[in-house]
């Protein structure tokens, strides 16, 4: 199940992550090590167990619908790489 | 050093009370001690001595006014992936080394609404992934012990510091050990409470169905102050669950007759080193020898835990850390790549290599054609694991191990070992995956450095789990070698 270059490559881009090939096969001999330890998950007998994402039992957390307090926006802005006229600035999007 | 920095968090807090010493002065005799042993020990990422003078004066008003309670006016420590308004918080990355959150997280409003004294924010492995603080961006944490060894980690910072005496308590956050295997490592106590017994709100996410926030403290009494502190509902966090929270104080009686104790056998086999296997046995013998009833229990699926979490916390990280894009907060590199090159640019320069190894794990994991074969197949197992403690928690109230294979290893030793370091979290991590309430507390010395007894519970009786290891305290009485750490003893001296 070992991971190859092209699926570094595919799923460095998938997670947004700007990686040579150099940098990616550094990382393919821990991630292989990992994915060559899941192998002996494929043995277990699972066909008819439920799936667990949540290990204490709690369901439809409810709370009353009241307003509350919500963060200044001078606030929100305060650790922003850029910001102008209230809004957060990011590389331009949309081609003129 | 002042001797009244080696005292407990409950004694100093009597001493706060009847006026022996003020808030001031002793958190000006705290600042002194971290002078000198924090260039040995590292243990903090931000300091903050201005703010914790100022918390000092508030608290010591309030202590004038008559007002008494367990946390007023004690230097404490938080682990720097919790939320604290106005103050920096990194995570020990450098995609965050310059966030200063808007808000506290809820354990931290709580703590400073009971008085407690903020000395600063502590070091860990970046964004809680690691067990020795070796993967901070800034630098690597030593164990008090020996300081040519690891903290453990992840909250390694938090471990060291209540070792070294640099605070009377600290929080820390544990997703797969990160608070048991740093506290065994360095001979201090620590609990990682039930999943939903403590609010995560404002704890900087890394795999959220595993994260809880607990203390690292020098005592079980301390543990139980603690976490009567920061345990409870809290309306912003879903998770947190609507149960009456006890005085956690109420666990420390020392009988322990008739407890059922039940011992793992696959918690003694995966490379646990003979001499730690030995060394809790002889704990666990002590505890029978004074009326707990002890019988070997199984779990076969711990031995698969290892996958499963190797699974699942990277899916759920994967997931997590996508919202450091250099749009918000943190770090922005290549804004000239246009949106998309400069998120991928900002996220490899701001994230180290264990960070991003996760990211990608968890993404494979998550990603078309591979969800059924890895996230189902993990999910699954989880629930096997769990039916499995459910199954021996019939038979038993708690379970008792030890919290790690090895005591704590050399600085550098596993830090290019894939496997290797993982395994230090082999004991801790299946607790995490069923949401267990798990302690660590010292139970003795292998090679001159520490070892920690695990006590694993039901969900959400954390008074059983702090009443034997309250009891084995007592029982053990290793207060006076416990109370200076050898390795910073010998430069200090």
């Amino acid at each position: 199940m070992a991971l190859t270059l092209e699926q570094m490559r595919h799923t460095a881009k998938l997670a947004r992550l700007e990686l040579s090939d150099a940098q990616l096969i550094e990382l393919m001999r821990p991630i292989n090590a990992l994915m060559e330890h899941f192998e002996r998950l494929q043995a277990l007998p699972l066909d008819e167990v439920e799936p667990t994402s949540h290990s204490i039992p709690v369901f439809n957390a409810f709370r009353e619908d009241v307003v509350g307090e919500t963060l200044p926006r001078e606030q929100a802005l305060a650790n922003a790489p850029e910001a102008r006229d209230g809004l957060f600035i990011v590389p331009r999007i949309v081609e003129e | 050093m002042n001797e009244l920095l080696s005292l407990s968090l409950a004694e100093i807090s009597q001493k706060l009370q009847n006026r022996e010493i003020s808030a001031v002065e002793l958190t000006e005799a705290v600042l002194t001690h971290i002078s000198v042993a924090e260039p040995q020990v590292q243990a903090f990422i931000t300091p903050t001595p201005e703010l914790a003078l100022e918390m000092a004066r508030q608290a010591q008003a309030r202590l004038d006014s008559g007002e008494r309670s367990p946390l007023l006016g004690v230097p404490i420590a938080l682990k720097d992936n919790l939320c604290t308004a106005g103050v920096r918080t990194t995570c020990a990355s450098r995609i965050l080394h310059n966030f200063v959150p808007p808000y506290d997280a809820t354990v931290v409003k709580r703590l400073r609404e009971a008085g407690a004294v903020f000395v600063g924010k502590l070091n860990m492995d970046e964004f809680a992934m690691g067990s020795s603080t070796e993967f901070s961006a800034f630098h690597p944490t030593r164990n008090p012990w020996d300081l040519e060894r690891v903290p453990g980690g992840s909250s390694g910072g938090s471990a060291a510091a209540v070792a070294a005496h640099m605070a009377y308590a600290t929080l820390g956050s544990d997703t797969g050990g990160s608070i048991r295997q740093p506290a065994a490592f360095c001979g201090v106590v620590g609990l990682k409470p039930t999943y939903g017994r403590v609010s995560r709100y404002g704890l900087v996410a890394y795999a959220s169905s595993l994260d809880q926030i607990g203390p690292i403290t020098k005592t079980v009494e301390d543990c139980a102050i603690m976490l009567n502190a920061i345990a409870g509902k809290d309306p912003h966090d879903a998770t947190s669950v609507n149960l009456h929270t006890p005085d956690f104080r109420d666990a420390l009686i020392e009988d322990i007759k008739g407890i059922r104790l039940g011992v793992p056998r696959e918690f003694f086999a995966q490379g646990v080193q003979p001499e730690v296997a030995e060394t809790v046995r002889k704990a666990i013998g002590l505890l029978e020898s004074v009326g707990a009833e002890v019988q070997e229990v199984s779990l076969p699926m711990a031995e698969q835990s290892l996958a499963i979490y190797y699974i699942l916390a990277p899916a759920e990280c994967s997931s997590n850390l996508a919202r450091y894009d250099g749009v918000r907060y943190g770090l922005r590199v290549g804004a000239e790549k246009g949106h998309i090159g400069m998120m991928e640019a900002t996220r490899a320069a701001g994230f180290g290599k264990e960070v991003t190894q996760r990211i990608i794990i968890g993404t494979y994991a998550l990603s078309s054609g591979y969800y059924d074969a890895f996230y189902l197949k993990a999910q699954k197992g989880r629930t096997l694991l769990r039916q499995q403690f459910d199954e021996v928690f019939r038979q038993v109230d708690a379970l008792v191990c030890p919290t790690t294979p090895t005591p704590a290893f050399k600085l550098g030793e596993l830090v290019d070992d894939p496997l290797a370091m993982k395994l230090a979290d082999v004991l801790t991590i299946p607790v995490n995956l069923a949401g267990l309430p798990g302690l660590s507390v010292p139970c003795g010395f292998v090679n001159d450095l520490p070892v920690g007894l695990q006590i694993i519970g039901k969900p959400f009786d954390e008074l059983t789990v702090l009443r034997v290891g309250y009891a084995w305290e007592q029982l053990a009485c290793l207060q006076d070698e416990l109370r200076m750490p050898r390795g910073l003893a010998k430069v200090l001296a």
